[in-house]
């Protein structure tokens, strides 16, 4: 018994000894995202952060030292991240955070930023709220806000004829903020518009006939549509049966994405106007050089968590380089305005909101093969898509920018 | 306002939902009349249904035959597994308290949450068009498919079968007895092992099916689990626990008002379901079709022993637990503080449940409702008025009061499982409501910047806070369980006749003891609201509740110390295997929640004193 106490010791000595050098050579990143509660997208998204390390570790990594990502579960709840994050920078001494893929959880680890002084680079989270009224000088986020996504088809929507709006959106923060913002646009570009036919089915429990039947005795003559994953599933089989799309022009956000595109198979709604991400199609030299490495890597096509995953340790090494070193307020300072190449084109943080200006697609949807894809799309540069100047300064407190 | 037609297609609808409702609560009533077990694992067979259906109709002939055949295949797999599982875990507990079965089967999600995603991954799979019914029908000019009205008979169907089943069949007979009087059966000879065992083949399979007949409509996830479960549990409660035709109206009831509901109020979707449930509580306590249900002895659980007054060497012992406590941050570092304030902060909120659980018997399993309105009030006191930290904990002690007097109003009216659910429904109503009043509750992004005062703001600070509040939580708690009102709130749970006989009003007293509870489980909630300087929807859910609950009974019921060393051990175990094991934790946990009822009932407070102290038996 004391023998092995001892051991157990001299054990814990050595771990504690070989992980005190590992630090001394090591620049810690902690991460962490909803692994177990969100697979579907965050496995992806893990492989194109490990992609992504292990490219920059081959070539020397930053500022001389290896990259070394420290992973939690977030489990998907705001306490368990919280936890993560005081464990990520008191014990295992990471030098900034990053990931996440709720909205709400990363709303409570950018208070903890704030709080702690830490660094932390959103992931995945499209909620607005995390750059405007609850943006904080220590929180950026990578990928494009809900917001950029939905002026942009609200734009081409008011080139329609259609007078008659439907919504279908899931009853939370994002699709409440996603129809808010299509319908102030539209109204703003097309005052005669009108919106005949609210839907606003629980997340993950839209009962897909009573819905769409719904819709249809409203009689749009167009539809917008915020709902993923499989509510989307549902939607756009009972919508296919019942004739809902017939006739009837459908605006929507993510359904373009191919975490959520590939489950309706050859069912993609075809003829939808959606954002999206179009990874077979796009053959600038750097989204090449993305796929085939993860290809090669994993054997499968990217989704848009491993993009995400990707471009987060390319910024974070851009914006560690650009500081020269892993202080706080140098990471702030160097992130603002920061210039770094990403498979989908050069990005920056916007000074004034801590945006990235994060690419998007918007394209239509065709079954081609069995399978739905992206047709006519285009590139959309986030930096054109963000609310002006003026505004942000209205929404973001003033300590936030400084 | 709308057309006829409209309106009969949405009738239609309505019935089609309301067979996929009442496969599954069809099942899970039967498993509940039978064996008296609530099921929470239901919704995994449900679940597991869907994935082992879409392995097998892919691999089967892509004809109506194949799907329809596919179906039926993978349901009695489902119930084959649920056989196996009856037989290897729930058969030990079934003399055991409610709480323990459901904490036996909530580890029982966990693990096929886990293993679901081992085995099929994570992507959500969409099953073609059924062979035979891919179209649509027109029905007075609205088209509906084909599938849709197919399966608006399989509910009628399966209602007629187990009716034919019950009542025409020696099996059937005597699961209609079990249901009324399971002893009873039992003291006539009949082999209850192999009665549980086909029940709950039955009530897996009828899951199986539902799951595996919803594969066309939805694409198989790993969210379908809990998507289901709560709703057919509220349908199993309107109907009358136990009864399938109460099921069978219940489902029908709820299938068409969501109908219509999604038609004439699309915002209220979400909370309708449980409104009717609570509406019909209120006028039928005991559900639609439920009868009176003969009171089940609680099993020899020692859930009903006594609390002893401490000894000498008890109170010396808490002493010197106190004094180590008050030293430990000398030592640990900051992180270390901040787990175990979240320790300390989630006794709290254990304490509250054992208050209402181990003396007056009284399962409250929506108790995160509590918990929610203190941490909620506490928030938005801070950052809509801009009070400081006091006022936010009294607001969310009296919010968690207030919650306590108008729950308890309604829920101290039923018993048992009935009493268990109408909680769980108005935590789910709070948790409904605090996502989708935006402007209000903030959403599901919550409300954060809550700021302490400057002396509370390092770890430190806060953790000796937390350490003080828990220890006069319990100490307060403690003295009310020893004086009248506590003996009589006992009274109340030993034999309720009785009490009345000696002119205690028992409704009244166990009124008291939710407002009590309340009231903790409230500062608990501000607690761990300005430990986290945030507050999120998630403090009024599922998961907190069980979480409280898990703390309880790893602690062990009899005990006043049981939550605190419930708390302790669980959250630091639960802590520790999230952050080492990302992609197992689950299946980890459930595995531990079930050995450990199944090895230690009566928690780790309970087994130290039946080895060491003078414990009865």
């Amino acid at each position: 018994m004391k023998h092995g106490l001892r051991k157990a010791l001299a054990v814990a000595a050595m771990t504690w000894l070989s992980g005190g050098l590992a630090a001394a050579d090591s620049i810690k990143i902690g991460e962490m995202s909803s692994y177990s509660t969100n697979p579907q997208s965050t496995d992806a998204y893990r492989n194109g952060w490990q992609l992504a390390v292990k490219e920059i570790n081959d070539e020397g990594g930053v500022l001389g030292k290896p990259l070394e990502v420290i992973s939690r579960d977030d489990t998907g709840k705001p306490d368990a991240a919280l936890r993560a994050a005081q464990e990520l920078v008191t014990n295992e001494g990471v030098v900034l955070l990053t990931g996440t893929y709720l909205s709400h959880v990363a709303v409570a680890v950018a208070d903890f930023a704030k709080a702690n002084k830490v660094f932390f680079l959103v992931g995945q989270p499209q909620s607005d709220t995390l750059v405007w009224e609850k943006g904080n000088r220590y929180t950026f986020r990578l990928f494009n806000s809900n917001r950029s996504q939905v002026i942009a088809l609200a734009q081409l929507a008011s080139e329609l004829p259609a007078k008659r709006w439907a919504t279908i959106a899931p009853n939370y923060e994002f699709g409440q903020s996603a129809v808010a913002g299509f319908r102030e646009e539209l109204q703003r570009l097309r005052p005669d518009v009108e919106f005949v036919n609210e839907q606003w089915p629980t997340l993950g429990k839209l009962e897909g006939g009573a819905t769409v039947q719904a819709m249809i005795a409203a009689r749009p003559d167009a539809i917008f549509n915020a709902t993923f994953g499989p509510d989307l599933a549902k939607f756009a089989r009972e919508g296919n049966m019942r004739g809902l799309f017939e006739d009837r022009e459908v605006y929507s956000v993510l359904t373009g994405l191919p975490e959520y595109l590939e489950p309706l198979a050859d069912e993609a709604p075809e003829g939808w106007t959606v954002t999206g991400y179009p990874v077979e199609q796009i053959e600038t030299p750097e989204h090449v050089a993305f796929r085939e490495a993860y290809m090669d890597a994993y054997g499968e096509l990217p989704k848009v968590g491993s993009l995400i995953g990707y471009t987060e340790m390319l910024a974070i090494k851009a914006i560690i380089e650009k500081a020269g070193s892993t202080d706080t307020e140098a990471l702030i300072a160097a992130a603002r305005n920061v210039q770094f190449g990403s498979p989908v084109g050069t990005l920056t943080f916007r000074r004034q909101d801590h945006q990235s200006t994060f690419a998007f697609f918007i394209g239509k949807l065709k079954v081609e093969d069995g399978v739905g894809k992206m047709v006519d799309w285009k590139a959309y540069n986030g930096a054109d898509y963000q609310l002006p100047d003026d505004v942000v300064k209205t929404l973001r407190s003033e300590e936030a920018t400084k | 306002m709308y057309d006829i037609s409209t309106l009969f297609a949405q009738l239609l609808n309505g019935l089609s939902y309301a067979s996929t409702l009442f496969l599954v609560a069809s099942g899970l009533a039967l498993i509940f009349g039978v064996s008296k077990i609530v099921n929470f694992a239901h919704g995994s067979f449900y679940m597991l249904g869907a994935y082992v259906a879409l392995t097998i109709t892919s691999a089967m002939p892509s004809t109506s035959w194949g799907f329809w055949g596919g179906v039926l295949l993978s349901a009695l797999i489902v119930g084959l597994i649920g056989c196996l599982i009856e037989m290897t875990v729930l058969r030990r507990i079934y003399s055991a308290p409610e709480v323990f079965q459901i904490l036996v089967t909530f580890g029982l999600v966990l693990v096929f949450q886990n293993l679901i995603y081992e085995f099929w991954g994570p992507d959500e799979v969409l099953a073609p068009r059924v062979p035979g019914l891919k179209g649509a029908a027109s029905i007075f000019g609205e088209r509906i498919p084909q599938y849709s009205l197919a399966l608006i008979f399989v509910g009628p169907i399966f209602l007629g079968l187990l009716w034919w089943l019950t009542h025409r069949t020696r099996w059937g007979r005597l699961i209609r007895a079990a249901t009324q009087d399971r002893e009873m059966v039992a003291s006539l000879g009949v082999n209850q092992k192999t009665l549980f065992t086909v029940v709950f083949f039955l009530g897996t399979f009828l899951a199986g099916l539902a799951g595996a007949l919803q594969i066309p409509k939805e694409s198989a996830n790993l969210q379908m689990d809990i998507n289901i479960v709560v709703e057919a549990f509220v349908i199993v409660v309107i109907g009358g626990m136990g009864s399938i035709l109460g099921a069978f109206l219940a489902a029908v009831l709820v299938g068409v008002i969501n109908a219509f509901g999604v038609l004439f109020f699309p915002q209220a979707v979400s909370v309708l379901i449980f409104i009717v449930m609570v509406l019909v509580l209120i006028f039928r306590p005991n559900g639609l079709m439920g009868g009176r249900i003969i009171p089940q002895r609680p099993g020899d659980l020692s859930i009903d022993q006594p609390f002893r007054l401490p000894s000498k060497r008890m109170k010396l012992a808490t002493l010197i637990v106190i004094a180590v406590l008050m030293l430990l941050p000398m030592v640990a570092s900051s992180y270390l503080e901040v787990v175990m304030s979240e320790v300390f902060i989630l006794a709290i909120f254990a304490g509250s449940l054992h208050f209402l659980l181990s003396v007056g018997g009284i399962v409250s399993f929506g108790h995160a409702a509590y918990f929610g309105l203190g941490s909620y009030a506490a928030a938005l006191v801070a950052t809509r008025l801009g009070l400081p930290m006091g006022v936010g904990i009294l607001a969310a002690i009296l919010s968690g009061a207030a919650g306590g007097l108008l729950f308890g109003w309604f829920c101290t009216r039923l018993k048992g499982v009935y009493l268990a659910m109408l909680t769980l429904a108005f935590a789910q109503i709070l948790f409904t409501l605090s996502i989708q009043m935006v402007s209000f509750t903030g959403g599901d992004n919550g409300i954060v910047g809550l700021s302490r005062p400057a002396w509370l703001n390092s770890h430190t600070g806060y953790y000796y806070l937390s350490l003080l509040a828990v220890t006069v939580s319990t100490w307060l708690m403690r003295r009310a369980l020893y004086s009248p009102f506590g003996f009589a709130f006992r009274a109340g749970r030993d034999s309720a006749p009785r009490s009345a006989a000696i002119g205690m009003n028992v409704a009244r007293i166990q009124w008291a003891a939710f407002i009590v509870s309340g009231a903790f489980a409230g500062l608990a909630g501000a607690l761990m609201a300005y430990h986290r300087g945030s507050v999120f929807p998630n403090d009024f859910g599922v998961s907190t509740t069980v979480d409280a609950l898990v703390m309880v009974l790893v602690g062990g019921v009899q005990s006043i110390s049981g939550p605190l060393i419930g708390a302790f051990a669980y959250h630091i175990v639960a802590v520790e295997l999230i952050r080492n094991l990302a992609d197992y934790w689950r299946l980890i946990l459930g595995l531990f929640i079930i050995a450990f009822v199944l090895g230690m009932p009566q928690g780790i407070v309970g087994a130290f004193m039946h080895r060491f102290g003078k414990g009865e038996k």
